[in-house]
């Protein structure tokens, strides 16, 4: 008896030194504890011919084998599957410095960005946005904004016309005048688009893209205007960044004023990016026009306002450090890969 | 606008540097383009005089000993022939910076820095200058462009600087004066605000004369188009004497880049520039029939210009006439026919109003440009028209060139043209508009500077208008003149301190068109933004057929150049272009979308607003792997952002889409609607400007799809009973269409919840003209768990059905 479990014993642990795959080991343990066809559990089957008080000690001798072969197929198991695990992570070590395969993002265009990025500022503060026509009549871009057909002003924008009556929006101002003849104060409205003029050279694109805001309401002052460009200035260029008003001339507003912000790359102390000046020019801004109010039907004893615009491709520019208007028109993937949000 | 510092002083006392003055003028609304001393370019320039000099032997050249006061003695060698002993010339010391010229010695090459040198063995420590060497001419200075030493003065100041000397240090102010003021468009005007913002008295140029009592009979002057000219004034002039005017007027019209004719003529530029008034004066023997009439131009009248140009006119120009012929072209320019000439002896001084936007018309379609006509464009007033006058007719007799007479004329419409206007406007409306209060006496100052004679009666400030401030109409005027001189410093930013809450933000629409954007981005591509107008010839580069509807689009009247003449019906083109620039900068791959506007009317020059659709284009390229399913999985990454689904068909028409490959295009649908195509780019086009590459495109109409980007999220409840799986496996002919093996599939069985293609092969191992697919199948049902058999059944009705429809067989 003594005799054939040690055999047994020794057959399983021959069988198994030579196994090097954890499948094949687990052939091997069904070979011996199958409940079913395993020989251990045959060796339980013959305790049945054995007489009732041998049965005991025989089983206990069984019992002791099958914990022992147990543990051993387990043992063997964790030690093949461990070295099965370290072969496989072997074989799959990669080389971590070599180019991802990640898919690229693309990119919204610097125009969208900073659009997006005022239409955010201006959003919070009460503006909703109006779109209007590109293709205007000349009554909304030039005549309701105080600009008759004879007036000098029309010469600082040079027109393309498409139609005596129609032409290519040259302002979004434009749209000034349809919000206003539609919808009563408080007005507060910020209106992006394309716009166009015949001008084309190093500096000038015969189109690009400007912001208008409007704000039309009681008690409106120019004391207003600057709060919130200087909110805007803020968040666009940076804490710290101030604005100046100086006197300037647009038809449609009265007083008129450039805006210009502090260098926001010296300080204010001079550099190239400021000319030496300590300020850049951004936009143009002013009092609504009481003509313009009064061409809308708006009661402009009642009601003021302030209109500003600035270009959208300049603050792009001046925000990213882009030197030249027309790159943003090129669709060159090396320079729109740069805009990723 | 350039206005020299010495020509302002002479109206008013300027006690600032003249970069303090660029301050001032900026902070009041005159923006100094460039502040330039007129010698700016010139240093180290002194007064030297010759005290003795030795011819070098066998050459023209001096060895000078000169003498340049505080500086020392130099020996400084010189080639001129006009060097003397005893005489004073500009004297370029070592380190020196003068003009360098060529060898005629008057063309100017570049600046030069003087060095030490030597010369035949003689050093030199310097150089002894020409006029033109130190940027003069004759007209700044007289004698200058002589081709030899500048001779100075007798009493120049030993080693002073040459430039204080010879006017060099004078300074030039280019001042942007902005189109409300056009009566800043003179010295005069420019004074009034320096004046107004110095708080320094202006002193007006003097306007007198003395008649010499004659009178002009039988002379008349008449306006028939005074909608044109609402003035025309006019004063003769005899006994005219043409010569050259003095030097200080040669010197003033010099710095503002005017060269000297003579005295007459002279005399109107300077009028121009003092006054902002242009002037013109006739040649009285060549006026037939004694008069002048000022009239629109007849249907194709001739007119020859002083500059000899002929122009045929029509009635929308404005001419002056005699009796018999034209003899100017209103505003713009004199005609040849009546020319000051060396012996003209009777002028007749013209000064007038012309409407500047007649000039500016009929000046832009003669292409016919003056500086008057510049000056008036800009819109003259009728208190410069009359001033200028009195003040040319001052300058006559100060020159002494010539008598003034008696015979004055004048043709208005208008009033007293010196006439101040009243106006009263309330204070507190005032301080509403700009936010602050601006006390009552600095109110009054500074109206008072400006000459606006203020008084303040409680609210009402009471201002007189001067005649030349057209531009003041109401009390935002006054508010924009107190605040400029007042100072926008003092402007407190309040923060809509009054002002309602409105609630803001992005509608629904523009919110769906950035989420569109985001969403492309997401998938890789880069947002491009192109002109929305392009070349006729683009339609040509994406092959569109002559009779294309896309052709017909809404064109430019004055385009910059035809390249830049069409307004966008398609953003093809666009795209098509952008993918070639990408390629030939070497950009091998893109992927790339813009939406904009596209523009449709029947009319090229339409009289209503033409339509404006939204579209979206989508162009990618690479090397040549690309697919068209690369670019369907991106449209249709849209379609899922929005919750939507777009179907993808053959196009009924596929020569619509030349420049599409035809076997690789498809239209897309959204429930049956057409909103665009997509498609692989036709090899003929890559070939021919992106060889080696491929390239999808694919453009969808925003406008149409619109309404579906707001549909709301619709939540399902998870299926109770579980989905079951099975692949089958067809052969079909090539040409049968996956949609429609799917829409047979899904009608032979409502269960069957989605069908998708996960395998295609063609080859070897099967028939020719064949294809094999083969499709995953789930079926679902609400009500209980499909069974073995169940699921049998359907399978074997779907293949069935198939086999009918489509002659499939199951492999």
């Amino acid at each position: 008896m003594e005799e054939l479990i040690r055999e047994m014993r020794q057959k399983i642990e021959a069988a198994a030194a030579s196994v090097t795959d954890s499948k094949e080991m687990y052939q091997i343990r069904k070979q011996y504890l199958d409940n079913k066809s395993g020989k251990i559990s045959a060796l339980m089957k013959n305790m049945r011919d054995l007489p009732p008080e041998k049965r005991p000690a025989f089983g206990k001798v069984v019992n002791e084998l099958k914990t022992w072969a147990l543990d051993f197929f387990t043992s063997q198991d964790s030690r093949l599957k461990a070295a099965e695990l370290a072969a496989k992570n072997a074989s799959e070590t990669i080389d971590v410095t070599m180019p991802a395969s990640a898919f690229r993002k693309g990119a919204l265009h610097p125009n969208t960005l900073i659009a997006n990025e005022l239409i955010d500022i201006f959003a919070g503060m009460g503006f909703t946005i109006f779109e209007g026509p590109e293709i205007e009549n000349d009554y909304y871009n030039f005549t309701a904004l105080n600009t008759p057909k004879d007036h000098p002003a029309r010469d600082m924008q040079d027109t393309f016309y498409v139609s005596p009556e129609l032409l290519l929006r040259t302002q979004t101002s434009a749209g000034q005048i349809r919000v206003m003849e539609n919808a009563k104060p408080p007005i507060k409205i910020l209106s992006p688009g394309k716009v166009f003029r015949s001008d084309d050279d190093a500096t000038h694109s015969p189109m690009f893209s400007q912001m208008e805001g409007l704000v039309v309401d009681k008690g409106i002052t120019l004391c207003d205007l600057q709060g919130m460009l200087d909110v805007f200035a803020r968040n666009v260029f940076g804490e710290g960044v101030k604005t100046r008003l100086r006197p300037s001339y647009f038809p449609f507003t009265e007083p008129s004023v450039e805006v210009d912000v502090s260098c926001f790359e010296c300080g204010g102390c001079g550099c190239r990016l400021c000319k030496d000046t300590g300020w850049i020019e951004v936009l143009g801004a002013g009092m609504v026009n009481k003509k313009v109010l009064e061409n809308c039907g708006i009661d402009s004893d009642e009601y003021t306002g302030f209109a500003f615009g600035m270009g959208i491709e300049r603050i792009a520019m001046l925000k990213y450090g882009v030197p030249n208007i027309k790159m943003l028109f090129e669709s060159d993937v090396r320079i729109l890969s740069q805009f990723n949000e | 606008m350039i206005i020299p510092l010495s020509w302002l002083k002479e109206y008013v006392d300027i006690d600032i540097t003249p970069q303090e003055l660029e301050k001032k003028l900026f902070d009041c609304g005159f923006e100094v383009e460039t502040l330039t001393q007129v010698g700016g370019d010139i240093s180290g320039v002194v007064v030297g005089q010759v005290l003795s000099l030795e011819p070098i032997p066998d050459t023209h050249l001096h060895v000078c000993q000169v003498d340049c006061g505080s500086y020392g003695q130099f020996q400084i060698c010189c080639g001129a022939d006009n060097v003397q002993a005893g005489g004073k010339y500009p004297a370029a010391l070592v380190g020196a910076q003068v003009y360098a010229t060529a060898k005629d010695h008057v063309t100017i090459e570049g600046l030069m820095k003087i060095k030490k040198g030597k010369l035949r063995g003689f050093e030199s420590h310097g150089m002894l200058c020409s006029g033109v060497e130190i940027g003069l001419n004759d007209d700044l200075y007289p004698g200058a462009e002589y081709c030899g030493l500048l001779v100075l003065p007798e009493d120049a100041e030993l080693g002073k600087d040459i430039k204080e000397v010879t006017g060099l240090d004078d300074w030039l102010f280019d001042i942007s004066i902005t189109a409300n003021r056009p009566d800043c468009m003179s010295v005069l005007g420019i004074a009034r605000e320096v004046a107004a913002t110095l708080g320094k008295p202006l002193k007006m140029p003097a306007t007198d004369w003395k008649s010499d009592g004659s009178v002009l009979d039988d002379f008349k002057v008449s306006v028939e188009a005074a909608d044109l000219c609402p003035r025309y004034q006019a004063h003769y002039v005899r006994n005219v004497k043409i010569a050259q005017s003095p030097a200080w007027m040669r010197r003033r019209l010099a710095l503002v880049g005017i060269r000297s004719i003579s005295n007459i003529v002279d005399i109107t530029n300077y009028v121009l520039k003092e006054i902002g008034q242009p002037m013109h004066a006739f040649d009285l023997r060549n006026l037939e029939g004694n008069q002048i009439l000022v009239r629109r131009a007849e249907q194709d009248e001739l007119i020859v210009t002083l500059d000899e140009k002929e122009f045929k006119l029509n009635p929308n120009n404005l001419v002056i006439c005699d009796a018999k012929k034209t003899v100017a072209l209103a505003g713009i320019m004199g005609g040849l026919n009546s020319e000051i000439k060396d012996d003209t002896t009777d002028v007749v001084f013209e000064s007038a109003k012309f409407m500047r936007d007649n000039v500016r018309k009929t000046s832009r379609a003669l292409g016919q440009h003056s500086d008057s006509s510049q000056r008036f464009e800009k819109g003259v007033d009728e208190f410069a028209t009359q001033l200028g006058l009195k003040r040319a007719l001052h300058l006559i007799d100060e020159l002494e060139c010539g008598s003034v007479t008696d015979s004055g004329f004048s043709e208005a419409v208008t009033g007293d043209p010196t006439a101040a206007r009243a106006l009263t406007v309330s204070i507190a409306s005032i301080n509403a508009l700009l936010g602050i209060t601006i006390p009552d006496d600095e109110i009054l100052r500074i109206l008072q500077n400006l000459d606006f004679a203020p008084s303040i009666e409680g609210d009402a400030l009471h201002v007189m208008i001067p005649p030349y401030r057209e531009d003041i109409e109401n009390a935002p005027d006054i508010a924009e003149e107190l605040i400029r001189m007042y100072g926008y410093e003092h402007i407190v930013p309040t923060f809509l301190a009054a002002a309602s809450v409105t609630n803001g933000g992005r509608n629904a629409q523009q919110n769906s068109i950035l989420k569109l954007k985001r969403t492309l981005a997401a998938q890789g591509l880069y947002e491009a933004v192109h002109y929305s107008f392009y070349s006729p010839k683009d339609f040509d580069l994406i092959r569109l057929p002559q009779d294309a509807p896309e052709r017909q689009a809404v064109r430019i009247l004055n385009p910059i150049s035809e390249d830049l003449s069409v307004m966008r019906t398609i953003l093809a083109p666009s795209m098509v272009n952008a993918m070639i620039r990408n390629v030939r900068r070497g950009n091998d791959e893109g992927r790339l979308f813009e939406i904009a506007k596209t523009y449709h009317s029947e009319d090229a020059h339409p009289s209503q607003e033409p339509e404006e659709r939204e579209a979206l284009s989508i162009g990618l390229f690479d090397g040549g792997k690309l697919n068209f399913f690369d670019g369907k999985a991106v449209i249709e990454s849209v379609a899922q952002a929005f919750r939507l689904e777009f179907t993808f068909a053959r196009p009924e028409n596929a020569a619509k889409y030349p420049f599409l490959h035809p076997g690789m295009c498809a239209v897309v649908l959204l429930n049956g609607e057409e909103i665009g195509w997509a498609g692989m780019m036709a090899h003929d086009l890559t070939d021919e400007q992106i060889p080696e590459h491929a390239a999808f495109l694919a453009e969808l109409d925003l406008t149409k799809l619109r309404p579906y980007l707001n549909q709301p999220i619709q939540f399902a409840v998870l299926p109770k009973f579980p989905v079951v799986q099975r692949d089958i496996a067809i052969l079909v002919a090539e040409d049968v269409i996956c949609a429609n093996l799917e829409a047979s599939m899904k009608k032979s069985c409502k269960s069957l919840q989605k069908v998708q293609l996960f395998d295609v092969y063609k080859g070897k191992q099967i028939e020719q003209g064949k294809q094999s697919l083969a499709f995953s199948l789930w079926f679902r049902s609400d009500d209980h768990a499909f069974t073995d058999a169940e699921i049998d059944q359907f399978t074997a009705k779907i293949l069935k059905n198939l086999g009918k429809e489509f002659e499939a067989v199951q492999r």
